[in-house]
């Protein structure tokens, strides 16, 4: 047995408020309970339902590192069942994405299932007759997760049969997504295109983290954004000149430290929160003709402004999304192992909005996201040097202490400088939470 | 000015040279300056602009990467990756000799290597090309990777 499982205390000492040990970043044993633990009772994100906008539409993907699928069934409801056949085990979907029509049927010996899971049928079932497999849970079916949530077309799921509610995980943090779909002005956002995926070597939690912090951009990321600029200013237009896409959304990434700190960052319980409280890198994209009228008869004036003055930079959704609201994209940072992440960024078009806007976040997708990104380069170079630097023996402990207070309070939604690392903060402080709310104590058992 | 088909291949030849060898300057110069990079993220992908790509980059974009990899800070870099193409003889798909423009079809392997690791791609690779100023240039060029929907670790120079 390792050193932390069945050891909630253990799990809890890993985390100091103001500084988080090594290992849960680097350490087999940690994983292996994040996924037991975390990704079983936190809600976490599956797809979208416009990647299965038909009866019988299958995506296949992972909520942590179980295999799953999301179906439409026949009564047009969205599930996720976990992608294992319950005879001998065979993946019932190999290809990503298709078409299943009114049952799955395993391609080893044939089992068949409704698309809610439920067994359909069995060839030769006379065999089991007198067997009591009618009493085995593996007769049932395919096994669906604990529980599924269809928030406003994006699908998520809790693994573990009992647990938080979906509202109580959330609870305030939803009005990010909420403001990405009220950007449609219909209400409903459609996927564009496969997603970008991204092969990083380093544990998913950096990626989490890097996501709210406002500290790197300015350092990390000078050798393409800051080249952008100079390139730019080489060019000596004349002033006026309207900035090319390209540099609408690559220069705000060299905005100064006040540019960061102004912008503010928002906490909410449960290991949520976001960036550009006030204003963000997206905020001074020019506008798009047309779209604005069309809001306006969507929502009436007052709305429309609302929804569109609205910049925030980057909402996590723990444990392992992030959305962008004003360009409607969603990374997920799938964890394959300690120190390997699956990284999978899509990108959303607003039904009935511009066509204009699904280029720029097209754009922004694959001059930032992109294995081929410049700017990806800049950021996986610096988590990879982490994820190796951290076997050295010289600390044990990671800083996350930026505008630190004692006794902070997470379960309170906060806004503050948008320099704090408060938000790291307030992810580890729910990593402890759904790590050990399920976990048996081996100490407790045997005093 | 007439083009035979040994210059366009031999062109195709050179530009690979080129960037194997990091002449990022002369490679630039081989642009027509409203030309696009484009890298599919899909399989037959046909829009470069409403779903995304790996790369879909003008000249402004282009120049940028390349000017980058040299960078003081550009810490990716350091140390710098190094690429290496294989090609097989480019097909000339056609020719139309009154417009002076050209396309060409060129599979190749790519290699590209940092530190300990090395992957291989492997490239279908389309050119349009153009007669500008009795020179040839290139006018677009499509880079479709046979994996292109698999996961990929960093692609930090050119294929
Ligand atoms: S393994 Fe699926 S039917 Fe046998
Ligand atoms: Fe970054």
């Amino acid at each position: 047995m390792g050193r932390y499982a069945d050891n909630p205390a253990a799990i809890k000492a890993l985390f100091r408020g103001n500084e988080v040990h090594r290992d849960v970043y680097i350490d087999p044993e940690i994983y292996k309970l994040e996924m037991k633990h975390l990704f079983a009772n936190a809600w976490v994100f599956v797809g979208h339902e416009s990647q299965t906008p038909n009866k019988g539409d299958y995506f296949s993907t992972q909520v942590g590192d179980q295999p799953v699928i999301q179906v439409r069934h026949s009564d047009g409801e969205v599930h996720v069942l976990h992608n294992r056949c319950p005879h001998k085990g065979t993946k019932i979907v190999i290809d990503r994405a298709g078409n299943t029509g009114k049952f799955f049927r395993c391609p080893y010996h044939a089992w068949s299932f409704k698309t809610d899971g439920c067994l359909l049928a069995i060839p030769l079932k006379k065999g089991y007759e007198n067997t009591g497999f009618e009493n085995s849970d593996n007769g049932k079916g395919m096994r669906a997760v604990g529980e599924v949530r269809n928030y406003r077309g994006f699908i998520f799921c809790r693994l573990a049969e009992e647990g938080i509610s979906f509202e109580d995980f959330f609870d305030g943090s939803l009005s990010s997504i909420d403001n990405m779909v009220d950007r449609s002005p219909a209400g409903r956002l459609e996927v564009a295109g496969p997603p970008l995926r991204y092969m990083h070597h380093c544990n998913w939690k950096m990626l989490v983290e890097n996501q709210t912090d406002t500290c790197h951009p300015m350092v990390a990321h000078e050798s393409s954004a800051g080249t952008a600029v100079k390139l730019w200013e080489e060019l000596d237009m004349p002033e006026g000149t309207p900035l090319p896409p390209a540099m609408e959304i690559i220069a705000p990434f060299m905005s100064p430290y006040e540019f960061f700190e102004n912008m503010g960052i928002r906490t909410w319980p449960n290991g949520h929160g976001h960036t550009g409280v006030h204003h963000s890198i997206h905020s001074n994209y020019s506008a798009i003709p047309g779209y604005m009228e069309k809001m306006v008869e969507a929502y009436g004036e007052e709305k429309a402004k609302a929804i569109l003055n609205e910049n925030r930079h980057n909402t996590v959704y723990f444990p392992n999304i992030m959305i962008k609201g004003p360009i409607q994209q969603l990374r997920v940072f799938i964890p394959l192992a300690a120190d390997k992440t699956l990284v999978e960024s899509y990108i959303y078009r607003l039904v009935d909005g511009p066509e204009q806007l699904t280029a720029r976040t097209a754009m922004y997708n694959r001059m930032i996201n992109a294995p081929t990104s410049i700017v990806g380069h800049d950021d996986l170079e610096m988590y990879e040097r982490a994820q190796e630097g951290l076997h050295s023996n010289g600390l044990e402990w990671v800083n996350i202490q930026r505008l630190y207070e004692e006794d902070e309070d997470f379960t309170q939604e906060k806004v503050e400088n948008g320099t704090t690392e408060r938000q790291m903060r307030n992810q580890f402080d729910a990593w402890v939470k759904f790590m050990t709310c399920d976990m048996d104590d081996v100490r407790e058992a045997a005093e | 000015m007439s083009v035979s088909k040994d210059q366009l291949i031999d062109f195709i030849y050179d530009e690979a040279r080129m960037l194997d060898e990091g002449r990022y300057d002369e490679w630039l110069a081989l642009w027509l300056k409203d030309g696009h990079y484009w890298m599919p993220l899909d399989y037959n992908q046909t829009d470069p602009i409403n779903v995304t790509s790996l790369m879909y980059e003008d000249l402004f974009m282009l120049k940028l990467r390349v000017e980058r990899l040299n960078g003081a800070r550009t810490f990716s870099q350091k140390p710098k990756s190094r690429c290496h193409h294989v090609l097989q003889r480019p097909f000339v798909d056609e020719m139309d000799e009154a417009a002076g423009t050209f396309v060409t079809k060129t599979f190749m392997h790519y290699v590209e290597t940092r530190l300990d690791e090395q992957f291989l791609l492997a490239l279908t690779v389309r050119h349009d090309l153009a007669l500008a100023d009795g020179k040839l240039r290139i006018a677009n060029k499509r880079v479709d990777i046979l994996n292109c929907d698999a996961a990929f670790r960093n692609i930090q120079l050119l294929p």
